[in-house]
């Protein structure tokens, strides 16, 4: 599904340079859950930056799924974007749309017909429990409901993969929880699943895969992974 | 391909309905540009007017001795006709002259009784001589001054009214070439200011179109709505513009009459409506829909 062949992200300025990402080589297959933790800076969004072309490596090379990513161009970004879901920490929806045209919009930007999103767009937010706040405004929503608005739109385009940066960053313990659970049905549900966060208690309770990473290196990759760093 | 036609242009619809004041905003300012053009077209309207009206005042004209006959006259204004600088030559007989004469003076007891006595016409017969070009006039003048039919002349006006005929040339040169200057830089301006304005409501939006591509949306789907809505502007700015022109042309339009004569301004301005408003809203669409475009472009690069 995804594969990290030796790649290194090297941000540099005015003669400076610094390792985002250092000689990282891993998979992920399908279905799997995989958490991604480390501390702020650790290179944990880099990392999730690098799979949806939003970064291009400055070595190696970003497999996902039939796309080779850093040799697509800007014009066929979209296509590869339609088939991964994600979700960051700071929500990203769309405000001067509603939580109804924000998930919407994920289907239009595909050319799904109207029909579809008749169909879907309530179906995707009664899920993640908003049916009755289907016509608000994101600055009507509180933040976990704006998070399940973003997982709505994340997962309405039955994506391969959904990327989730510290989706829970800004939230209270109760809506982590919610986000959590979500995602992890969606994985049961048969989506792979990433989840970038360095929230030690939500990685022991998930008990799957664990990437490690420090300082822009992969330190730790454990099956049944805990939250172990320094 | 349709669907997403129809898509672009219910968000375009959407984005101006719901920005409001963004949109009003812009607009104002789009319909302020406009007004600045229109504004242009009516000085330039009336400009053109006023200079031809000036140059139609000019002429030359030659008086013959009271002795000439007409037969000679009358060859001299055929070989003057042919000349390339004459737009045209009119024949004044002294019969001819003393009616005007007389016309014009008829309220004046004085002048009617003295032309009695003299029992004579005392009028001379002229031709008077239009040039295509009122540059054109030395050369006439400085042709006449050569001719061999010259001994027949008794005066002619040009020596006169030579220094008037080139201030007003000056004149009308400067107010050609001045008035294009000015149409040249207000234009530039008001192009300049709704670029801005344009680009400014844009720039709000800038995180939006970052989060449209990282949903996946091609850069054509996320510049349409914006280029809608451009267009949108140019067209609500053109009829606007016209909107207000329009009492305003209505009320100071018989003031221009006193000034220029032969100008109606208000009838000029309705007869031209359709075609300003067809102007206006091209200028105002195209202006929207290529800024938006260049605005956006900027922010597409995620």
């Amino acid at each position: 599904m995804v594969i990290f062949q030796n790649v290194s992200k090297i941000y540099g300025s005015n003669g400076r340079q610094m390792a985002a990402l250092e000689d990282a080589t891993f998979s992920i297959n399908q279905k799997e859950f995989v958490s991604v933790v480390g501390k702020s800076g650790a290179g944990k969004s880099t990392i999730i930056k690098l799979i949806i072309g939003e970064e291009t490596p400055s070595k190696g090379r970003v497999i996902f799924g039939s796309y080779d990513v850093n040799k697509l161009k800007s014009h066929e970004l979209p296509q590869l974007r339609r088939r991964v879901g994600v979700i960051f920490q700071d929500f990203r929806l769309l405000s001067r749309k509603t939580a109804y045209e924000n998930v919407a919009f994920a289907l239009e930007v595909a050319g799904r017909p109207q029909s579809d999103i008749i169909d879907f767009v309530p179906q995707a937010l009664e899920m993640v429990g908003l049916k009755d706040k289907m016509l608000n405004f994101p600055k009507e929503l509180s933040g976990g409901e704006k998070q399940r608005v973003a997982i709505a739109r994340a997962m309405i385009n039955h994506p391969d993969m959904i990327i989730a940066d510290e989706p829970t960053g800004n939230l209270d313990p109760m809506n982590t929880w919610e986000i959590i659970k979500i995602l992890m049905k969606i994985n049961e549900l048969g989506t792979t699943v990433m989840l970038a966060t360095h929230n030690k208690d939500i990685v022991n309770h998930i008990n799957q895969r664990v990437i490690s990473v420090e300082n822009g290196k992969i330190v730790r990759d454990e099956a049944k992974g805990k939250y172990i760093l320094v | 391909m349709l669907i997403n036609l129809f898509r672009i242009i219910k968000y375009g619809f959407l984005a101006f309905r719901r920005n409001g004041w963004l949109s009003t905003a812009t607009l104002s300012i789009i319909v302020l540009a406009l007004l600045v053009f229109e504004g242009l077209m009516i000085f330039n309207v009336l400009t053109k007017t006023a200079v031809n009206l000036l140059e139609d005042k000019i002429d030359i004209s030659i008086y013959f001795k009271i002795d000439a006959p007409e037969d000679d006259i009358l060859n001299i204004q055929k070989s003057l006709g042919t000349l390339t600088e004459v737009k045209s030559v009119d024949y004044v007989s002294r019969d001819r002259a003393l009616e005007v004469f007389k016309e014009k003076h008829k309220d004046d007891a004085a002048i009617s009784q003295s032309l009695e006595e003299l029992n004579a016409n005392p009028l001379l017969a002229s031709l008077n001589i239009k040039a295509n070009d009122p540059s054109e006039y030395a050369t006439i003048a400085d042709y006449l001054d050569k001719a061999d039919f010259k001994t027949m002349f008794e005066k002619v006006t040009y020596a006169q009214n030579a220094v008037v005929i080139n201030r007003l040339n000056k004149i009308i040169g400067v107010a050609e070439k001045g008035g294009f200057v000015l149409i040249v830089f207000l234009a530039f301006i008001a192009v300049l200011v709704t670029f801005n304005t344009i680009r400014l409501a844009i720039y709000s939006s800038r995180d939006e179109i970052g989060i449209m591509r990282l949903v996946g949306a091609s850069n054509s789907f996320i510049r349409g709505p914006y280029v809608v809505e451009g267009i949108i502007y140019g067209f609500l700015a053109a009829v606007l513009s016209i909107g207000i022109t329009a009492p305003i042309v209505y009320f100071i339009s018989p003031y221009i009459s006193v000034f220029i004569a032969d100008m109606n301004l208000w009838k000029y301005f309705t007869s031209n409506i359709i075609g300003t408003l067809f102007y206006q809203s091209l200028f105002g669409i195209g202006l929207g829909a290529v800024s938006s475009v260049i605005a956006v472009r900027k922010y597409l690069k995620v």
